[in-house]
């Protein structure tokens, strides 16, 4: 029998962007078991609630990371507006969506080349990042930031985007698409991608249930579970919502599930556009949560449904506050698919699953 | 496909750069970047309303010194207290500060009212 070693992977790693660790076991050249460990970059920021009133908090919730900054801040301003009975404008619900959608498609293009660079395709990383900038580019142009947009506070959101402006963002968006498709193509369609991705991370549909992943992780295994579905928020003036789904089960999967949301994101930005109501931004919030009242609201973010808690005490202080992000649900996910695979397909693995490791820890 | 993403790539090697030559080339304010908090200390009645909703706590307000402060290198640029002074008197402007020697902060003075013409 071969001799089992461990062999530290991380926490700093050239695959991973965050740092998380992982003891692989592995027995010749085979994973046998990976162990996880996490906590490198926790900086209590839950517990910061108590200490920041509950509309200023939402500017600490923005900065628990820097690829799902807006969701944060949209995911917190709505379990507070369901804590306190807050309409939000009709206008505000779309600003937000479209937004947040704009967010999916950069976190999705920074995804994709990561991936790209992971398997040595540096022209495909340089080209995603390149389309990546311009979606950089309409956030600095209409909030004043790349990555903190610092658009949305609890009752609305604190900016407008103009008519003119919104058709532009879609002038914007229809320029990237043309050569986005390009990207997309070689993604879909080209040997090497294939190659190093077919089979790897295999995680079937009822082992994606067992172990509750999310998102486009769960979604290529053949789960059709995606909160916009349920059309809250801005999304309910949207005509149809069809999660983008695969059965494939594998890396390859949800590469492709990932590659066509940033397509479906962009639509859902120009349909918005066009159904845009006029009207006000923001509801007035008055008073504080009342005591012992308990809120949960959840939201898709790029990596999966994320879900909210907060409890109110009566004081304009909230008594808690809590996240559960994607990641950590996939987590669990991805250790199980490291099980068996390859010493040299473990970085591809980790890589396909995209787990946030600063929304993870907070 | 192959062939598509090598036009694009050979079609890069004509265009300009997609990075910026930073600080050659200068930064493009938008009219929304959000580069430093300023005060029009006239206006200012040193209510101290930016000090205690300021998350990061990056102003200090003294009553008896007629003193408005700002840490900038503690401030985030969230325009939380922009949007909270009951006077106006605070506004977002676009330029970044430039680059500093050393931490220090930035503090205005109130002038002190005219007395009332009798
Ligand atoms: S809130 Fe406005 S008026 Fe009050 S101290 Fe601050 S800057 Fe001055
Ligand atoms: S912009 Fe935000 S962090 Fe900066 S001084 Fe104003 S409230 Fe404080």
């Amino acid at each position: 029998m071969a001799e089992r070693t461990v062999i530290p992977f991380g926490p700093q790693h050239p695959v991973l962007p965050e740092p998380v660790h992982l003891d692989l076991v592995i027995e010749d050249e085979r994973v046998i078991e990976a162990i996880p460990q996490i906590g490198f970059i926790h900086r209590g920021l839950e517990k910061l609630v108590q200490k920041l009133d509950y509309q200023s908090f939402v500017t600490v919730t923005e900065r628990i990371c820097g690829i799902c900054a807006f969701g944060h801040s949209l995911g917190y301003s709505e379990t507070i507006e369901v804590l306190m009975g807050v309409e939000v404008p009709p206008r505000a619900q779309v600003l937000r969506v479209i937004w947040h959608e704009l967010s999916r498609v950069h976190s999705h293009l920074l995804w994709l080349g990561l991936l790209a660079d992971g398997f040595g395709f540096e022209n495909l990383f340089m080209q995603c990042w390149r389309l990546r900038e311009r979606v950089l580019g309409i956030f600095e142009q209409t909030t004043g930031g790349r990555v903190i947009l610092n658009a949305c506070n609890v009752g609305g959101v604190n900016r407008d985007i103009a008519n003119e402006d919104l058709r532009g963002i879609v002038l914007i968006l229809d320029g990237m698409r043309d050569e986005y498709q390009v990207l997309l193509k070689t993604f879909l369609k080209d040997r090497s991608v294939a190659n190093r991705l077919r089979g790897i991370g295999m995680l079937s549909k009822e082992k994606a249930r067992e172990y509750g992943v999310a998102g486009p992780f769960a979604r290529a295994s053949g789960i059709a579970e995606d909160i916009r579905s349920f059309g809250y928020g801005g999304y309910g003036f949207l005509h149809a919502f069809e999660p983008i789904l695969s059965d494939e089960c594998d890396g390859y999967a949800r590469c492709q599930v990932r590659a066509e949301e940033v397509v479906q994101s962009m639509d859902i930005v120009k349909e918005l556009v066009e159904k845009i109501p006029d009207g006000a931004l923001s509801a007035k919030v008055k008073g504080s949560p009342a005591a012992g009242s308990r809120a949960v609201s959840r939201l898709e973010q790029p990596r999966g449904e994320c879900f909210y808690y907060a409890k109110g005490n009566g004081t304009k202080y909230l008594e808690r506050f809590r996240i559960r992000t994607p990641s950590s649900d996939n987590l669990a996910g991805m250790v199980y698919t490291m099980q068996g695979c390859d010493l040299a397909d473990v970085p591809m693995n980790i890589l396909t699953i995209d787990p946030c490791v600063s929304c993870t820890e907070r | 496909m192959g062939i598509q993403i090598t036009g694009m790539a050979l079609k890069n090697l004509l265009s300009r750069p997609a990075t910026k030559l930073y600080p050659v080339e200068p930064q493009v304010y938008t009219s929304q970047t959000r580069g430093h908090v300023d005060n029009n200390i006239e206006a200012c009645i040193l209510c101290s309303i930016c000090v205690r909703k300021c998350p990061a706590t990056a102003l200090a307000v003294d009553k008896e010194a007629r003193t408005w402060t700002i840490n900038p290198f503690s401030c985030v640029q969230c325009m939380t207290c922009v949007r909270v002074c009951p006077r106006d008197s605070l506004s977002m402007l676009p330029e970044y500060t430039p680059v500093a020697s050393n931490m220090s902060t930035r503090t205005l003075v109130k002038p002190e009212e005219k007395p009332e013409e009798a």
